[in-house]
């Protein structure tokens, strides 16, 4: 089972076990990691699911639509070359266990 | 009755799961219980009429909340239970198990249901609704054999149905009463463009009609409709998608004051002054300063029901802040994302961002200079930075808006 590991903007660290097929923000909402909300859940829709990803594994993440690019502009907290929306990120055993860190805000 | 007794939460559903576990995250220390009619563990309902019914994803997939997340949270489900009455005087929700729920303080987050269509052969197989998981099943089976889908109704149930049913290769038609496609909850140049894009896609859209009745098969199901124009269509399946009721009818036992919704303040409390209520059965005060808006509104919203279990919460915890915020909703149809902020109700202008023939534009609605909402096609940074400049009480120049060569986030006036 893949783990997710969720940083907070304040440092705080949280270890979660992923099911296969979920994404990164699902995990996170279901387990009531703070710093994602998700609110759309999950469709590209409200960019309140904005995370850094640990930037050694950037290369191994599924590329990025033109969708969640365009949303990746109008985010509270800025875009940086690590930015995704986590929504997007679909925990597989393939893809392994994720680092990510939140942004001090999502909406 | 005690305040030890907690609170019960009445609908296990987006606004109920979210009302419960906001108190949780706001420090309510006492017991939580939600009970909920459905069998199935709380989960969100937006992709039912979309990728559950492609095969994408199933009802299983959608849980709002891990089952050691309640645990974890000391947040009791009581799952397959109907309530049916509330006695006050003894603190007590009896459900028609004849289960009973002691309660110090109430929560309604009991919905809506699919308003009926009360026409001579609704009761066919055939004819479908579409509000809950079990709904979403039975419409995706349906769809399997279906040949000609009608969809009476061109709101976004009706509309993401005729897509979703389009997408799988079926014939399709919507028909509606009104004088245009989604005119609840846009304007009317967005609207225009859905008709178009739907036609464009192989959908049929009549307005301005209502089915008369429904006509079966010896073996009672849906073989076609008559509609008031005159007009008959065949039919192996028929989607009705004509709008939501609240249900009130616990409200009206407890005496609470409904009107097209249980009534509650800017803080989710009801006329009772210490039950509170929110989502789609809860008529409120706008949540925005504009002029011209009814005294109460009642959203259909993932965002409004969050936001307003939010605002609920918050009463009980004792932390009270009012519901204050820009409701937004989006609607997948097709290869179209629909996002709108805001209320564009009591405008009294729009400009025209981009090209609806390139299926990628905005429409931002004025009240003189005043930004006030907008409708977005294809342009989620868009959308974005409107919902944010409207939350900021800031606006953007009208004439500037239409240079689509600039971000809008950088037109932003502060």
């Amino acid at each position: 089972m893949p783990k997710v590991t969720y940083v907070s903007d304040e440092g705080e660290v949280r270890v979660v076990d992923s099911a296969v097929g979920d994404s990164v923000m699902q995990t996170a909402v279901r387990n009531g990691v703070p710093g994602i909300v998700g609110e759309c859940g999950g469709v590209l829709s409200c960019a309140t699911c904005h995370v850094f990803v640990d930037e050694a594994l950037l290369d191994r993440l599924p590329p990025m639509t033109d969708l969640e690019d365009e949303m990746l502009d109008g985010t509270v907290v800025d875009r940086c070359p690590n930015s995704r929306l986590s929504c997007q990120l679909k925990m597989s055993d393939e893809l392994g266990d994720l680092r990510v860190t939140t942004p001090e805000a999502q909406e | 009755m005690s305040d030890t007794d907690g609170v019960l939460v009445i609908g296990a559903c987006q606004a109920g799961i979210q009302l419960a576990c906001s108190l949780r995250e706001y420090g309510y220390p006492d017991p939580i219980t939600v009970v909920g009619a459905e069998r199935h563990a709380p989960y969100q309902r937006p992709p039912l009429s979309k990728a559950v019914l492609h095969g994408e994803t199933t009802p299983g997939a959608l849980a709002l909340r891990s089952e050691a997340f309640y645990a974890d949270h000391g947040i009791a489900l009581a799952l397959g239970e109907r309530i049916t009455r509330v006695d006050r005087s003894t603190g007590v929700a009896h459900a028609l198990s004849g289960r009973a729920f002691a309660f110090g303080r109430l929560a309604l987050a009991v919905g809506a249901r699919p308003r009926r269509l009360p026409v001579p052969g609704a009761d066919l197989g055939g004819v479908l609704y579409l509000r809950d998981a079990d709904d979403a099943l039975a419409l995706k089976h349906a769809l399997a054999n279906a040949g000609h889908v009608v969809v009476i109704g061109g709101g976004f149930i009706g509309l993401e149905v005729a897509a979703s049913a389009r997408r799988l290769g079926h014939r399709v038609t919507v028909a509606l009463l009104e004088d245009r496609l989604l005119g609840r909850a846009v304007g009317e140049a967005t609207s225009a463009f859905f008709h178009g894009a739907h036609t464009r896609r192989g959908v049929q859209v009549h307005l301005g009609v209502q089915p008369v009745q429904f006509y079966g098969d010896d073996r009672g199901n849906v073989r076609g409709v008559e509609l008031s124009d005159g007009r008959h269509i065949t039919a192996d399946l028929v989607v009705v998608g004509i709008g939501a009721v609240p249900r009130t009818e616990l409200a009206e036992q407890l005496g609470l004051d409904i009107s097209n919704g249980i009534v509650v303040d800017a803080h989710g409390v009801t006329s009772d002054g210490t039950t509170v209520a929110a989502g789609d059965c809860v008529a409120c005060p706008p949540p925005v300063d504009l002029p011209d808006l009814p005294a109460r509104i009642r959203f259909e919203s993932v965002n409004t029901a969050i936001e307003q279990a939010k605002v609920a919460a918050a009463t009980i915890a004792g932390r009270p802040v009012p519901y204050r915020v820009v409701p937004w909703f989006w609607s997948d149809q097709f290869n179209l994302k629909l996002q709108v902020a805001g209320l564009s109700s009591g405008h009294d202008r729009y400009v025209l961002r981009g090209d609806p023939e390139m299926e990628k534009f905005a429409v931002l609605y004025y009240a003189g200079e005043r930004l006030i909402a907008g409708d977005f096609v294809n342009r989620p940074a868009d959308f974005l930075a409107v919902k944010a400049a409207l939350a900021g009480g800031r606006t953007i120049s009208p004439a500037a808006a239409t240079d689509v060569a600039v971000p809008l986030k950088k037109l932003v006036l502060t």
